[in-house]
């Protein structure tokens, strides 16, 4: 059974080669502020928002070092454990900066993943569709649209 | 102070690469981190993706290491890939280190494999 959710349809074909060239077995594709577009490998939704929420505070930390070193920005980092790796990267999108955080194992190399990497970007941006209009963020919208992401990444 | 032991460092590593890249039909030599598939050092014509060479040598090397494993002949010592128009050639060296090799399809391997075993010797 597949494991790949996306909010966003465009970033299916892209997700979906990416894993199977990194041999990824997790991805979580996201915004800076931890807004998930879409997934792989994750079965729960709270890992999803758990994985989301540290990536995203692992790239707030490292661009505040970045300051600190006077650094215009930090593309990538990996943290390498003994039977798992993780990669996080931030690039630049028509819409905007996004985030991708990348689980990979044995199977797998810190090499591989970003090589693959960079492929992903490429063909992201290639499919991104023209941004819309930016519409203020109501609060009554808010909890629709969330439950709505939520729905499209783990509807059974 | 450490940009200059990174100087030496690199200049050791380049006179390493140099005995591969010497050996006729040799397009390139690069020193990869085994496990993690990154360059080390390198030394390759303009028009090879260096990076993709390592990612993908180091990946096909962990397998063939378990293909070896699985078939209980031992470990690999060298790694001969033959393409159309040209080869990869790569030698484990100490901690996981792959020397690698791009050459074209008219080398001589022997002298190659030679070369590639001398460099993982002296990184040993």
């Amino acid at each position: 059974m597949s494991t790949m959710r996306a909010v966003e349809g465009w970033t299916v074909k892209p997700l979906e080669r990416f894993v199977n060239e990194a041999g990824a077995r997790l991805t979580l594709l996201m915004t800076p502020a931890g807004q998930v577009l879409a997934q792989f490998g994750f079965t729960r939704a709270v890992d999803v928002m758990a994985a989301a929420a540290l990536g995203a505070a692992i790239v707030s930390s490292t661009a505040e070092i970045a300051r600190l070193l006077e650094e215009p920005q930090f593309s990538a980092l990996n943290h390498q454990g003994l039977r798992h790796g993780i990669f996080v990267a931030g690039f630049d999108s028509p819409r905007g900066r996004l985030l991708a955080l990348v689980v990979y194992g044995t199977n797998s190399s810190v090499g591989l993943v970003q090589l693959f990497f960079e492929d992903f970007v490429r063909d992201l941006i290639a499919a991104c569709p023209v941004p819309e209009e930016r519409r203020p963020v109501l609060a009554e919208d808010f909890e629709r649209e969330l439950n709505q992401s939520l729905a499209s990444l783990f509807r059974s | 102070m450490d940009r200059g032991a990174d100087a030496v460092t690199g200049i050791r590593f380049r006179r390493l690469l140099d005995q591969v890249t010497r050996v006729r039909g040799v397009r390139g030599a690069l020193l990869v981190a085994g496990e993690d598939g990154l360059v080390v050092a390198e030394a390759v014509m303009e028009g090879v993706r260096a990076n993709a060479v390592a990612a993908l040598t180091g990946s096909l090397a962990r397998r063939m290491r378990r293909t070896a494993d699985a078939a209980g002949i031992g470990f690999p010592h060298f790694l001969h890939l033959q393409a159309t128009t040209g080869a990869i050639c790569a030698v484990p060296a100490a901690d996981g280190t792959l020397v690698v090799a791009i050459a074209d399809a008219e080398v001589n391997v022997g002298l190659l494999r030679l070369a590639l075993l001398k460099v993982a010797e002296v990184m040993a």
